[in-house]
């Protein structure tokens, strides 16, 4: 991956340094909605623990938050509201989109759901499922990780 | 069905009885064994009321179908009630006009109806007259259109699958 | 007709565990005052300053970041974006907002508090955040597809909602399920039954402030979904129980799974008990909060745990049973305070009830079909379409066209976790519905929020909807 501007050995290892540090301690904001928010509390709870990768806190104030998983159907009402939480996290934030409801609106492609959250936010990471299982947020949120290290996602 | 139909004996019975004959007009059938009523709309209130103190007096339901054409009224409200001493449920349904989708609202009766008026105003746009709060509960209050009647789309969109350039 | 009567109790039943609770300073000491809410009226609930900051509502993303945004979230622009603007409300009350993004809530809930000083006068639920348009979609699916649409509405009683959909379509259709059938639904319901209390056992303690509940309530839950899994293939929204029968037979090794479930799981639930029971501020926090007498459950139609916290003694599984369950023993734990504390009791006990009643059927789970060999709702077995043509065309016919069910309507209910779920459907003779409407608990629970919110304390407030154990997807469908 080449950098977009000639960086100098210590600006590189700082960046490295910044990314590493954003991905050991990603705290969530609560945006469960459906399903997907039962999974989502499972993978945070004790068997498929989050709090080895620094991310048990999740928090219901946007404001402490860098990672919002949308976890369930986003209905039309619901759709503003997404878009102020995610106004009110501050920078750097990504958003991974939890389930086939979140992603693309799932089985329901009726007048009720927005067709995937990406309409309202800009998504990171899709993570396919009906509900998606423990294993599979976990690998979706490590992927954000690695993309994050990497220098793939830049914020 | 007449009032012979039911057999008095039981509470059950007794109970069914007992509003037939308060209500003349009404036509008490059955429908794979669940006991139905079908009422014109006018007297609705007044039966959910009689039927409350005669002892269906927990309030299960109250729904809305639309049947589109249909010659005795395009929508129709449906009421479940049930009685848990006689271990009864009733069916209440009355006829609505699709022109003129008004019905006198059952709040003052079961203070539960509210909700479910709420939404078969906001899903099929039936009016409850003397609701006091007739607004959208479940679609945003800007929304245009009724839609669990049978000419509302889905609304789904068209899903598209695209190709992806220089692959074969 | 400007306001509903007032709901007034005839007798207060006394509350059995523990006293009431004394009045909090500032409220009525009039029990009258107590019974009643004012209806709220809509006009109040305003999205305020959000206008400002999403050009198009939903559909339309931001190019950049505005500077009004910017500002908001340097401070310099500080706007409340959820109170009512000249906050409105007599005297010194202040309206709040809870919701509908709120770790509280229990989903996608939003609750609009009047208070003064810390005491709530007035609380009016505001829901469809979780809108899915599944009543019309259920117009689109055929009955082999239906148990997939209502198996997400209430997502944590999923076989409750296949049940009482699968149930409906075969009283339409004038045909039982084998006894095999019957069972493994029994069971796998009762099973859901835990599953779902064990939730709700660690959202309330989550919400009172005890945090390790939380933490321990999922070890429990998990061991029954990796038998759900097993069972069906999925953890969540099986889309198992299907009109006919089943859509599986149970694995080999099933017996072994639900003998450790039976043998782990009362442990944990004692453990649960001896965290809570007794505990001095669990009791501080939820005897006498949040009640609800029998009378305004009926009125309110009210079922399930928090009916029976009340006082009365009902049961759909006792009182009108389905799928052979009266064939089991089975007690029904009921309350007398109508307050949190009791349901809390209320749903422990029902644990334990329904953990006997999958010992007795996994003990007696007869031998044979797990759907039913009638051919017009079943498809054939799956080595016989390698075989013969006629059994690829009527599979292929039932899961494209689906079955036709003989016109009629039907009202079924069963008893689920949150109370009395029940499902209107209306057939006009074609493979798919004409009407399916979903009577769901937890939309009339929530409706008797303000009720049992009335003169409580704000603190109460997440006691009271914890107790109350919304599911939201029930509740907007």
């Amino acid at each position: 991956m080449a950098p977009a501007t000639p960086q100098g050995f210590l600006t590189t290892t700082l960046q490295k340094a910044v990314n590493w540090a954003r991905t050991r301690s990603m705290w969530p904001a609560t945006f469960g909605l459906a399903c997907c928010a039962i999974e989502m509390m499972a993978t945070g709870a004790a068997h498929n623990d989050l709090a080895r990768f620094g991310m048990e806190v999740f928090r219901a104030s946007p404001r402490q938050a860098d990672l919002m998983i949308v976890a369930g159907r986003l209905s039309q009402k619901m759709a503003p509201v997404l878009r102020q939480i995610y106004d009110q996290m501050p920078d750097p934030k990504w958003v991974i989109s939890m389930g086939a409801c979140a992603s693309t609106g799932g089985m329901f492609n009726n007048y009720a759901l927005v067709q995937g959250v990406d309409q309202v936010v800009p998504v990171d990471i899709y993570v396919p499922g009906c509900p998606p299982g423990p294993q599979s947020l976990m690998h979706g949120i490590l992927t954000l990780h690695e993309k994050i290290r990497s220098g793939e996602i830049v914020r | 069905m007449s009032d012979a139909a039911f057999d008095t004996a039981t509470p059950a019975g007794a109970l069914l009885g007992g509003l037939a004959e308060h209500f003349p007009g009404a036509g008490f059938t059955t429908s794979l064994g669940d006991p139905v009523v079908r009422l014109s709309r006018e007297d609705l209130a007044a039966f959910v009321a009689a039927a409350r103190d005669a002892g269906l007096d927990t309030f299960i339901d109250l729904c809305a179908v639309d049947y589109l054409s249909r010659p005795e009224g395009r929508f129709e409200v449906v009421v479940h009630l049930l009685s848990m001493e006689a271990r009864l449920r009733l069916r209440i349904q009355a006829a609505v006009p699709g022109d003129d989708p008004r019905v006198p609202s059952l709040t003052a009766v079961f203070p539960g109806a509210n909700f479910y008026e709420r939404e078969a105003y906001d899903l099929f746009g039936i009016r409850f007259d003397g609701h006091p709060d007739l607004t959208r509960l479940l679609l945003p209050d800007d929304w245009e259109g009724h839609p669990l009647r049978k000419d509302h789309p889905m609304g789904s969109v068209p899903v598209q699958f695209k190709a992806i350039e220089g692959m074969p | 007709m400007s306001n509903p009567p007032d709901i007034v109790t005839g007798d207060t039943e006394a509350p059995a565990f523990g006293g009431p609770q004394a009045a909090p300073p500032g409220a009525s000491g009039d029990d009258a005052r107590r019974r009643t809410h004012d209806l709220w009226l809509s006009g109040t609930e305003s999205p305020g300053e959000m206008g400002r900051f999403t050009s198009e509502g939903a559909q339309e993303m931001l190019a950049e970041e505005a500077p009004s945004i910017l500002a908001a979230q340097m401070g310099s622009l500080a706007g409340d974006d959820y109170t009512v603007p000249l906050a409105t409300g007599e005297g010194d009350t202040q309206i709040i907002n809870m919701g509908p993004q709120h770790p509280a809530t229990h989903g996608v809930l939003r609750l609009q508090l009047e208070l003064e000083g810390e005491i709530i006068r007035r609380a009016k639920p505001i829901i469809g955040y979780l809108h899915t348009g599944m009543e019309k979609t259920a117009e689109a699916l055929t009955y082999v597809q239906g148990a997939t649409n209502v198996t997400r509405m209430d997502y944590l009683s999923h076989f409750f909602n296949e049940l009482c959909f699968s149930l409906a379509v075969e009283r339409l259709l004038g045909i039982e399920a084998p006894p095999r059938a019957q069972a493994i639904r029994v069971m796998m319901t009762e099973l859901n039954r835990v599953s779902s209390h064990l939730l709700w056992l660690a959202s309330q303690g989550l919400d009172v402030g005890a945090l390790s509940m939380m933490l321990y309530g999922w070890r429990e839950r998990e061991l029954f979904l990796a038998f759900f899994e097993k069972v069906t293939g999925l953890r969540m929204n099986h889309d198992y129980i299907r009109p006919g029968g089943v859509a599986a037979d149970l694995p080999d090794g099933w017996e072994d799974d639900v003998a450790g479930i039976l043998d782990k799981v009362p442990k944990g639930i004692a453990d649960y008990q001896a965290l809570l029971d007794a505990n001095p501020i669990f009791k501080e926090r939820t005897v006498g909060v949040g009640v609800i007498t029998a009378a305004e459950c009926r009125a309110f139609g009210i079922t399930g745990p928090l009916l029976r916290a009340a006082g009365v003694a009902w049961d759909l599984r006792r009182a009108m049973p389905y799928s052979g369950i009266e064939r089991y023993r089975f007690d029904i734990p009921v309350g007398s305070g109508g307050d949190v504390y009791d349901r809390y009791r209320v749903r422990i006990e029902e644990m334990k009830q329904s953990l006997r009643l999958v010992e007795q059927v996994a003990a007696a789970m007869p031998a044979g079909d797990y759907r039913t060999d009638d051919l017009k709702v079943t498809p054939p077995p799956r080595a016989r379409l390698d075989q013969s043509m006629e059994a690829l065309i009527h599979h292929f016919k039932l899961f494209t066209e689906g079955f036709k069910v003989p016109p009629g309507e039907v009202y079924q209910a069963v008893e689920s976790p949150r109370g009395e779920l029940g499902m209107y459907l209306v057939s006009r003779g074609g493979a798919k519905p004409w009407r399916l409407h979903v009577r769901g608990p937890s939309f009339a629970n929530v409706q008797a929020l303000p009720v049992m919110l009335a003169d409580s304390l704000v603190a109460d407030t997440v006691a009271t909807v914890a107790s109350a154990d919304p599911v939201l997807g029930d509740v907007d469908r």
